[in-house]
């Protein structure tokens, strides 16, 4: 298969980027899309230009590192996929492919289609934990916790923090991140304790690093490589509002 | 004023913008509860009664206040946090996305704008004419509101406008009703759903509501 790709090369945070068009042939198939991207660096190097920077890891769709905005959408077009997941021949033959980084003033472009996503972690720095020494790995029947609230518990616990969401949304706001961490702790027992304090620090942490605004789009959820549901943005509303309303006066 | 509102923390913002939101969203079955006595054939009586029932009890006019409270938070948080969500993408895709599920959720301050405009004629044609502020059209008593409607609306140009408006409000009205229990937190397996089928009803019927009443004074009277 041939293919057209129009590639968002920038050479550091500050430098201005520009799109490069690149004429790829005799790709398989059967090749990721990221297997392609390595092709392309190989031929690059031959050539003695710079190759292509993305980011990638355990190329298996649970690490969350690679992004790239495939033909304006995350993650390419595919449902429920990352991008290493992503497969050649969900294209045809002769297809120009525009790949961008994701765009959001909070994940700066670090060089061409990498973006630093350090404003997740500083969110989850803000609250996205619980502050007690849990000990080696307890029994797993320690404490009973009821199936639908596990089940609850652990669809919201399966966001990779790739980042699609913000990249998806028009506000690029970061509420289906934030609102699945906030949720996978918030229905669990162990994590009901510092609900209160946990949702108000990471919103406020959220709000502070630059993320837009929620609009209830539903493109978060429409792109979210493990189909984390918008259900957890109303959770998080619920949790804050109760949060703020509930909060008693300091001694 | 907007460092003030700026202080507040996002979901804050959206959950005040709801609230206010679903007040207009009962304000309006109000305002059209109202305007439909104009298709009373009796000359504008049951009309003028329930606007002179509106612009005299106390009770109404003090909630007035919350009205014009209502209105002013929900369009200038609505300015502020469309400025701040434009803030929070400097660089633009080259391929826009249209991941969207929802249309409508994308115009929200498109269609917000066109019916800000809107207020502001509405404003001009009857508050601050009842005010004094603007002159009433000749031969015409400044509480006379059956008589405005209908110079309006006899107007075809106007009459056409105020019927696109009235879609425009739909749409609007349509992303906005279940949006606002989502940003309130009240997501529920039960529930959502038909809240998602009133606001759809809604969303129809309120602004059928009102546009069939410049069509009715067009073709009809």
């Amino acid at each position: 298969m041939n293919f057209t790709l129009k590639i968002w090369r920038q050479k550091n945070a500050k430098a201005k980027g520009k799109f490069v068009t690149y004429n790829i042939e005799n790709i398989s198939e059967s090749c990721s899309f990221l297997e392609m991207l390595d092709i392309l660096n190989n031929q690059l190097i031959e050539k003695g230009d710079d190759p292509v920077s993305f980011d990638h890891d355990c190329r298996e769709g649970i690490c969350g590192t690679c992004s790239l905005y495939i033909n304006g959408r995350p993650h390419g077009p595919d449902d429920a996929v990352t991008t290493c997941q992503l497969h050649m021949r969900r294209f045809k033959d002769g297809d120009t492919i525009v790949i961008e980084p994701w765009r959001s003033g909070a994940f700066p472009v670090i060089r061409d289609l990498m973006v630093d996503r350090k404003a997740f972690d500083k969110i989850i720095q803000a609250g996205g934990f619980i502050s007690v020494n849990t000990g080696g790995i307890p029994d797993a029947n320690a404490i009973l916790i009821p199936k639908d609230k596990a089940d609850t518990a652990m669809d919201a616990a399966a966001c990779i923090g790739c980042g699609a969401c913000v990249a998806a949304c028009k506000n690029a706001s970061a509420m289906l991140f934030v609102s699945a961490k906030v949720s996978h702790l918030a229905v669990l027992p162990q994590g009901k304790a510092e609900a209160s304090r946990r949702v108000q620090a990471m919103v406020a942490k959220m709000d502070e690093l630059g993320f837009g605004n929620c609009t209830n789009t539903g493109a978060c959820e429409a792109e979210c490589p493990k189909q984390i549901s918008i259900d957890n943005i109303a959770r998080m509303n619920r949790e804050f509002l109760g949060a703020k309303l509930g909060a008693q006066k300091q001694k | 004023m907007s460092n003030k509102f700026l202080k507040y923390s996002s979901v804050t913002k959206k959950i005040v913008m709801s609230l206010a939101g679903l007040f207009l969203i009962v304000f309006l079955v109000m305002h059209l509860s109202i305007n439909l006595l104009l298709l009373k054939s009796d000359d504008g009586a049951a009309y003028m009664q329930a606007v002179h029932f509106m612009t005299t009890n106390p009770i109404v006019k003090f909630m007035e206040i919350f009205l014009f409270g209502g209105f002013l938070l929900h369009i200038i948080l609505g300015i502020v946090l469309q400025i701040q969500n434009w803030q929070a993408r400097p660089v633009r895709y080259k391929v826009e996305g249209f991941s969207q599920k929802s249309f409508f959720s994308k115009y929200m301050i498109h269609t917000g704008a066109i019916i800000f405009v809107f207020l502001i004629i509405h404003f001009i044609n009857f508050y601050f004419v009842k005010l004094g502020w603007v002159n009433p059209p000749e031969g015409v008593d400044k509480h006379d509101f059956y008589q405005m409607a209908g110079i309006l609306f006899s107007n075809h140009f106007y009459a056409i406008l105020y019927v696109i408006l009235m879609i425009v409000l739909g749409f609007h009205l349509n992303h906005a009703f279940q949006s606002a229990f989502q940003s309130l937190g009240l997501n529920h397996t039960k529930y959502t759903p038909a809240i998602k089928a009133i606001g759809t009803i809604y969303s129809i019927v309120v602004p059928l509501g009102f546009a069939i009443i410049p069509l009715y004074f067009l073709l009809i009277k």
